[in-house]
């Protein structure tokens, strides 16, 4: 029989599903309780991730079809997600599929407020497609929660890229 | 005349768990967005005063979402209109995380629906109260005017949410504590967003300037009212569970402060909207568009009690 963990770390996410719910660093915790079920903790990305259900969904469903009959699923709010836990599979992952993988996050400086920025976050980046540094911010927000969106003036083709939170 | 029961009978087999939902389930996993979280209440605190501050910040961003997601499909390009939908994305998810810790910490806050109703009770919080049991501050609800309104009312709100997020990420509450230390790095894009448009539009044409003012003399009168501390907002804020918003006002206006001296414009002078005896948005005192607005967003759960969906 195939580990719980292995099971809940190949669920891939709803909406890269190039990546695995571990890749993307969502899934942060398998065990088997007392009463012998499955408890998976999973993280949302971004607090209104309108892709926790079909993730807990299924994470239920493939445990349930390895043989795994007592599944839960809860959820752990805290630490926060960071764009940081992406694993180096994940990014590549990312690459491959013409997304461009986050930076490091920016660390809180707990020493004061969260500085005001009024220009575009400048961001070390190149074109998932030609491979040219020479790319522009279009929108810092993109179709999912987690991406902005980037044009690149060499190839002109857009692309998504996962933010740094 | 046909052999199945379903038109979508055979796309996939027998396997009905490439249904995201509905068709077919065998289990029915909890959809509870705290599913699991400790909510142990912190010592000493009231779990009726919590559920009350709870929704206080969840009405805040409930009704702001609504608000903002009113754009949708109706900004100027895509691009904006996207991020406008991301921005009330985040703040709808922040209000189901908090309506949803109200109810932990007080299940009697929660409407009480027919037995047998599926309806959460984060839910049933958000669709079946009237605007007088409301908590938010009235600048949430103000109805939609043009782009640079909706510029001048997120950078206002997210700005002072921020800051109040930033403290409430120390909370002796876990849940108040996780929600906002992740709310924080989704209100800096709300704000830093915000805070470029209204540069842009203020050093825009002449009409982009003329209507950021107008918005701005349209929005202002409901800034204050945001760090009007509420007794419950005072009480919390002493014993280290929530924030007294008199006490980010200043960092606040330090922070706008620096986005009118960019755009080169100042600070307006419109004395704040008055309350009744008193009373604000976080007592439950509301405008006239509280409850178009509610009518709105609450007519289809209403309508359906025990629909699941």
């Amino acid at each position: 029989m195939v580990t719980a963990y292995a099971v809940a770390a190949s669920v891939t996410d709803p909406e890269m599903p190039m990546l695995t719910l571990e890749d993307l660093g969502v899934l942060r915790d398998v065990e088997v309780a007392a009463d012998g079920a499955v408890v998976v903790a999973i993280t949302p990305t971004y607090s209104g991730c309108p892709a926790m259900a079909t993730m807990r969904d299924d994470l239920v469903h493939r445990l349930h079809d390895a043989g795994y009959d007592d599944v839960r699923v809860r959820v752990e709010l805290s630490p926060a997600w960071s764009s940081d836990w992406i694993t180096e599979r994940g990014r590549r992952a990312l690459a491959a599929h013409g997304l461009s993988a986050p930076g490091p996050a920016p660390q809180p400086d707990t020493s004061g407020p969260v500085p005001l920025n009024l220009l575009p976050r400048r961001r070390d980046l190149r074109c998932p497609q030609c491979g040219s540094a020479e790319v522009e911010l279009t929108s810092e927000f993109g179709a999912t929660a987690c991406k902005a969106l980037y044009r690149c003036t060499a190839c002109l083709e857009p692309f998504e890229h996962v933010k740094e939170i | 005349m046909t052999d199945h029961d379903s038109v979508y009978d055979g796309l996939l087999g027998s396997d009905t768990s490439h249904w995201a939902f509905g068709q077919g389930r065998e289990t029915s996993p909890s959809e509870d967005p705290l599913a699991g979280v400790d909510s142990t209440l912190p010592e000493g605190v009231d779990g009726a005063e919590l559920a009350a501050y709870c929704l206080m910040l969840g009405d805040d961003a409930l009704v702001l979402s609504h608000r903002i997601s009113e754009w949708c499909s109706r900004a100027p390009d895509l691009e904006d209109d996207i991020a406008l939908a991301n921005i009330a994305l985040d703040l709808l998810g922040q209000a189901r995380l908090l309506l949803a810790r109200a109810a932990a910490a007080d299940p009697g806050i929660a409407p009480s629906l027919p037995a047998g109703s599926p309806v959460p009770p984060e839910d049933a919080l958000a669709f079946f109260r009237e605007a007088g049991e409301f908590r938010n501050a009235r600048i949430m609800e103000l109805p939609n005017g043009d782009f640079a309104h909706v510029v001048v009312r997120v950078l206002l709100a997210s700005s002072a949410r921020l800051a109040i997020m930033e403290r409430l990420a120390a909370s002796r509450d876990h849940v108040l504590a996780a929600v906002a230390a992740k709310g924080v790095k989704e209100l800096t894009y709300h704000r830093d967003y915000a805070g470029r448009w209204f540069l842009t539009l203020a050093q825009g044409t002449d009409e982009s300037r003329r209507r950021l003012l107008a918005a701005l003399d349209l929005v202002w009168p409901l800034y204050a009212e945001m760090f009007a501390a509420h007794p419950v907002e005072v009480s919390l804020g002493e014993a280290g569970v929530g924030v007294d918003p008199t006490t980010v006002a200043d960092e606040v206006d330090v922070v706008l402060e620096q986005v009118f001296a960019m755009s080169g414009v100042e600070r307006p002078e419109r004395q704040p909207l008055a309350g009744v005896r008193g009373r604000l948005g976080r007592h439950g005192l509301h405008t006239e568009a509280m409850s178009l607005l509610l009518a709105q967003m609450q007519v289809v759960a209403r309508a359906h009690p025990e629909g699941r969906w």
